[in-house]
């Protein structure tokens, strides 16, 4: 079986699981969470209840300062932390009582890298994505090694597939990264603060990227950033985060009004709109041309 | 991209198998007595084919009474040693841990002393008790290589190092005041040295501890090629992290703990080794485990061929040869690996 047809089936069987969850797929529903330093003392942080829902092909942006929470929610999406209140479902089922397996199986996470502890080549890494659908052993089948071809050319990497990863510019590690998501095959896709290290034309790259597998591969994207201007460009929904708290959900239109930003950002800002309706944020003094 | 086969495992560990053929045969050959090449075919061919009786006795003793025995033993202690390096690299996320390094073997080698001096006439407490402080010993490690709640590769190092001199010095002071029912000089616990054989009572216990110990570890093998990667992807690619850890943490000290108990603190061949091997076959640890076994069993077997050899007749402990081209090479792999 190759690997387009074996992914074509997955979309057929989980199409017709649930019609009417096709229009949602995540919902977070007064999700809270709080964390302890020691045993029973106050919660050093809290996340209040946050509540948003996204469907396929949708890219939901997490946006807020440092220390706002964004990470805290990214692991409550994920499944890696139970919410204290509320529920996370992915297609009607809570993302932190799926096994760890079949959580991997649906959910993708993209993080900062992590330091490889031995060198690897860039194609070992991206196959690394496969190892929820193995077993024991986990010798690589040929729909294996195809699906991890295709994963690297859906982003741009396949040129890249012999590198060593330790070799590589930080923009080209980013979409290897990314490819192993990809080999996943998951419906969610979380990244988090995925262009903290890139130069403005790898973000612009990613993110361009990110839209179009979205679209593509009917994924539902959550990216976590303080980025404004990012958030701005490519999210359909923006979740803004501030001190622990959801303050608004909307599209950037809605969410960017010049005096929520500045609470949440502390500094001095101005909001237009751009075209295609979205919003531009300058940093004030610095005028907008024209 | 070559992706892992069963078929290339297995042509990989059976090349690795002939080497290790090669090295036993040679190693029964060379010795303070010399014995030639025709001689040690011709007998070998005998014993194969079941007419052992028409053996000399001097050299059925020479072979089968010394060096054989002697060879067998190196290749468990160095396949146990190498896997458990193997393993305690990917489980504390140092490229450079090793038993000895960390100072597991020296504590387990406390042990081991323990049980000699205070249950001397039980001979499978000794590996059980050298299991026991081995085990202890890493997580007291682990503990005190922790800065701020995370593993810090030098602390861990370091806190290794400290802990090797301390069981040291109390293995010399045991040894100096209790001499119960230990023989054994202090070198060989210190150093490591394979002059004493198995006995035969505990032979199958250490076999099996050998087998069950990899075994464990080598089911994992899949899961470690994610940890070595980032434990928190490995998280979320579905790798139970904790339960691989637990795995992995008591194989490797029971490796560690039998290997001590019948050959003393044996030295570099748990960061030799699956050094070595990962440059010859990739960090793979589906590879690296079973090539680090055989690899180990010869590393161990050639080391203490030349502590038998070079200042025969008489010889050298075994760790001090692997220290002397332990240390050298493993520079030399390093720069090699960087160029």
């Amino acid at each position: 079986m190759s690997g387009t047809e074996n992914y074509v089936s997955i979309e057929v069987a989980r199409g017709t699981e649930k019609q009417t969850a096709a229009t949602v797929r995540l919902s977070v529903e007064q999700a809270s969470y709080a964390y302890h330093s020691r045993g029973n003392t106050a919660p050093v942080f809290t996340l209040a209840a946050t509540t948003f829902s996204a469907r396929q092909r949708e890219i939901v942006t997490i946006l807020g300062p440092n220390a706002s929470g964004k990470s805290t929610l990214l692991k409550l999406i994920a499944g890696a932390l139970e919410p204290l209140s509320g529920r996370v479902e992915l297609e009607g089922f809570e993302t932190s009582r799926l096994d760890a397996r079949t959580r991997a199986q649906r959910i993708a996470m993209v993080h900062q890298e992590s330091q490889l502890l031995f060198p690897a080549r860039a194609w070992e890494y991206v196959l690394q994505g496969r190892h929820p659908y193995g077993r024991m052993l986990r010798f690589e089948t040929e729909e294996d090694v195809n699906i991890a071809e295709n994963a690297m050319a859906q982003v741009g990497a396949k040129h890249l597939r012999d590198r060593w990863m330790h070799e590589i510019s930080g923009g080209e590690k980013q979409r290897v990264i990314l490819a192993r998501a990809l080999a996943q095959q998951p419906l969610l896709l979380l990244l988090d603060e995925p262009t903290l290290h890139l130069d403005i034309g790898a973000q612009v790259d990613l993110l361009e990227r990110l839209r179009q597998l979205a679209a593509e591969n009917r994924y539902t994207v959550v990216v976590v950033t303080h980025e404004l201007s990012l958030a701005a460009e490519f999210a359909d929904q923006v979740v803004l985060m501030h001190k622990g708290k959801c303050l608004r959900v909307g599209t950037p239109a809605e969410v960017y009004r010049r005096d929520l930003l500045e609470q949440v950002f502390e500094a001095p800002l101005d909001v237009d709109l751009g075209p295609e309706g979205r919003p531009r944020v300058h940093i004030r003094g610095a005028k907008p041309p024209g | 991209m070559r992706t892992l086969t069963l078929n290339r495992l297995l042509w990989i560990c059976g090349a690795l198998l002939a080497v290790l053929f090669v090295v036993v045969v040679l190693a029964l050959k060379v010795g303070a007595v010399p014995i030639s090449m025709t001689d040690l075919a011709w007998n070998l061919v005998r014993v194969i084919v079941g007419r052992d009786t028409q053996l000399s006795s001097e050299y059925g003793l020479i072979i089968f009474g010394l060096r054989l025995p002697r060879i067998v033993l190196g290749i468990f202690v160095g396949a146990a040693l190498s896997v458990s390096g193997a393993g305690f690299q990917a489980l504390l996320r140092n490229p450079l841990a090793d038993p000895y390094v960390l100072g597991v073997s020296s504590g387990g080698s406390f042990g081991a002393i323990l049980a000699l001096i205070f249950l001397p006439y039980m001979p499978l407490v000794t590996p059980l008790a050298a299991f026991v402080a081995a085990t202890a010993t890493v997580a007291m490690v682990f503990f005190l290589g922790r800065r701020q709640g995370q593993l810090d590769n030098t602390t861990l190092l370091l806190a290794g190092v400290i802990t090797n001199s301390f069981f040291s010095a109390v293995i010399i002071f045991l040894m100096t005041t209790l001499k119960g029912g230990e023989d054994r000089g202090m070198l060989y616990w210190l150093m490591g040295d394979l002059s004493t054989p198995l006995a035969a009572s505990v032979r199958w216990m250490f076999g099996l501890g050998l087998i069950i110990g990899i075994g464990a570890i080598y089911t994992t093998a899949a899961d470690l090629n994610l940890i070595t990667m980032g434990e928190r992807e490995a998280m979320h690619l579905g790798v139970d992290v904790t339960r691989v850890k637990l795995v992995v943490y008591v194989s490797a000290s029971l490796l560690t703990g039998l290997a001590v108990s019948v050959s003393g603190a044996i030295g570099f061949v748990g960061l030799l080794v699956p050094h070595a091997m990962r440059l010859l076959f990739g960090s793979d640890y589906r590879v690296l485990i079973p090539t680090s076994a055989i690899g180990g069993a010869i590393a161990v077997v050639v080391a203490d061929t030349l502590a038998r050899k070079v200042v025969a007749p008489t010889e050298l402990p075994v760790g001090a040869v692997l220290a002397i081209f332990g240390a050298p090479f493993f520079l030399y792999l390093l720069r090699r690996r960087l160029a």
